[in-house]
């Protein structure tokens, strides 16, 4: 967990992830690992919906509506749901 | 199934229910080859009333409407259904992911082949032994025998990851590491559940059940080996010993778990077929989401729950009371400890309520001709596990059972 998250980059969902929203914020299940994971907040829902089409995940976060003091919380969350490949790098359009 | 990262406010969350089931367990048949003595549906004979392929895909085309990311089939032996390998190919294109249980029956090697290049499909081959005589004395003649050529095909395949399901038993507890080199040699990985007291597992909790010192070894087997070896998040009543294991650790029924039957009943969770955690039929207006979303039942099990008897238990906020059918089908208050409470509660518990008429689970699909053992443990004795002595005699005693 100690890499830290390329914010600058683009970055998109995984094309076998699908994503289920909740109260709590939402869920994702990997088709290839059959794995579970949570995204738990709204905000970081409609983050991840932005992330295939923002030039960058910076950009996403801020289209999400996050302060700039909220995006080292929400780059660490990014970055868990990058080492469970949950997202990927996407190449600059 | 999930990650470690879950936070008791997600729990808590999780308390309230869902929009839809996160694991979905789908019996889509009571026929079955075997005549397992744990059986937790009492498997055996087809239901004449059994749905039909056509409202098998439209329950499918709910489950994709409702997001419902994969199913766990299972039975009796789903793939005695003619038309079950089109029923998985429908919910696959459907992008619905299908896990199914099977006693290896059907896993022939073409079958294998193609199982295994799909990404949408796993495979659950169960097995309660780490050796014949082990695994047989509960699932039958030949069974290990069938569940291992299913791993083989499969390993041969190139099927990778495929699940090996133990439901941990006094007779199988002490095979753990042999379930595990088992599970590398078919570079599959291993499942670990509980046993419950469902079905005809009624019939044989109290002589199949792990003892308290197996339970320990269990949990901290368990412990020691993380997330490499599932547990279906079946052990969290276990949770009470100190750390949780890892998963949700809660009771799921009705909030992200529920079972459809092969007639479309839904039920709590797959342990508890009783008519008191019925909470509706998928042919009834409105599908299964209006099931899911509107049934009494789970909204009430979607409400705080007050803990009753374990709310002054310093473990509560670990094991929160435990297994809801395993108390009902051991005749113990929902609210209170769990039968195998690590604490001791309920045996105490039991030897209380010990003579007071336990509910029976609903319907029976067993085999009228092939009569199931009720009991492993008065076979004669012979090669094999070591026998335990039926408690039999204990059975009056309102401390039996009872281990200071």
């Amino acid at each position: 967990m100690a890499e830290s998250f390329d914010l600058d980059r683009p970055w998109q969902l995984h094309p076998q992830v699908s994503v289920r929203p909740e109260r709590f914020g939402a869920l994702l299940y990997h088709f290839g690992t059959r794995r579970l994971s949570f995204l738990k907040s709204p905000a970081l829902l409609t983050v991840i919906r932005e992330l295939g089409d923002a030039p960058s995940a910076r950009e996403a976060c801020l289209r999400a509506g996050l302060a700039p003091a909220e995006l080292p919380a929400y780059a660490a969350a990014l970055q868990t749901l990058a080492s469970s490949q949950m997202i990927r790098p996407r190449e600059p359009a | 199934m999930t990650q470690r990262g879950s936070t008791p406010a997600l729990v808590e969350q999780f308390q309230y229910g869902l929009d839809a089931p996160i694991c979905l367990t789908w019996e889509l048949t009571y026929a079955c080859n075997l005549a397992c003595v744990h059986c937790l549906s009492s498997s055996g004979r087809r239901d004449p009333r059994e749905l039909s392929t056509a409202e098998c895909r439209a329950v499918i085309d709910e489950l994709q409407r409702m997001q419902v990311f994969y199913v766990n089939i299972g039975g009796g032996e789903p793939t005695v259904r003619p038309d079950f390998w089109d029923l998985v190919d429908y919910a696959t294109a459907h992008r619905v992911g299908v896990k199914f249980s099977t006693n290896g029956v059907k896993i022939t090697p073409e079958r294998a082949e193609s199982l295994a290049a799909s990404d949408y499909v796993d495979v659950q081959i169960s097995l309660d032994g780490a050796t014949a005589v082990v695994n047989d004395a509960v699932r039958g003649p030949g069974s290990y025998a069938t569940a291992l050529r299913a791993m083989q095909n499969l390993a041969r395949a190139g099927f990778r990851g495929f699940k090996i399901s133990v439901v941990v038993t006094r007779q199988n507890a002490d095979q753990l590491d042999d379930f595990k080199a088992i599970a590398e040699r078919f570079g599959a990985q291993l499942r670990l559940t509980r046993l419950r007291p469902s079905g005809r597992g009624a019939d044989v909790w109290d002589e199949l059940h792990p003892t308290a010192s197996q339970q320990r070894q269990l949990y901290d087997w368990l412990v020691a080996r993380g997330e490499q070896v599932l547990t279906g998040d079946s052990f969290f009543h276990l949770a009470a010993y100190g750390d949780p294991l890892p998963g949700l650790n809660l009771c799921g029924a009705g909030r992200v778990v529920c079972l459809i039957d092969p007639v479309g009943d839904v039920y709590a969770c797959p342990f508890a077929i009783h008519e008191n955690f019925l909470a509706g039929n998928v042919r009834d207006p409105g599908g299964f989401a209006a099931v899911w979303r509107d049934s009494e039942l789970f909204a009430g099990l979607r409400r705080p729950q007050t803990g009753g008897a374990c709310r002054s238990c310093s473990a509560y906020d670990s094991c929160r009371g435990g297994c809801m059918a395993a108390k009902f089908f051991t005749g113990l208050p929902l609210d209170g400890p769990d039968p195998e409470c690590v604490k001791g509660h309920g045996e105490r518990a039991r030897a209380a309520v010990a003579g007071a008429p336990v509910p029976r689970p609903f319907g029976n699909h067993s085999h009228r001709s092939r009569p199931v053992p009720v009991s492993i443990g008065r076979r004669p004795a012979g090669p094999g596990p070591a026998r335990h002595r039926p408690d039999r005699a204990c059975d009056e005693d309102p401390l039996a059972g009872f281990r200071p």
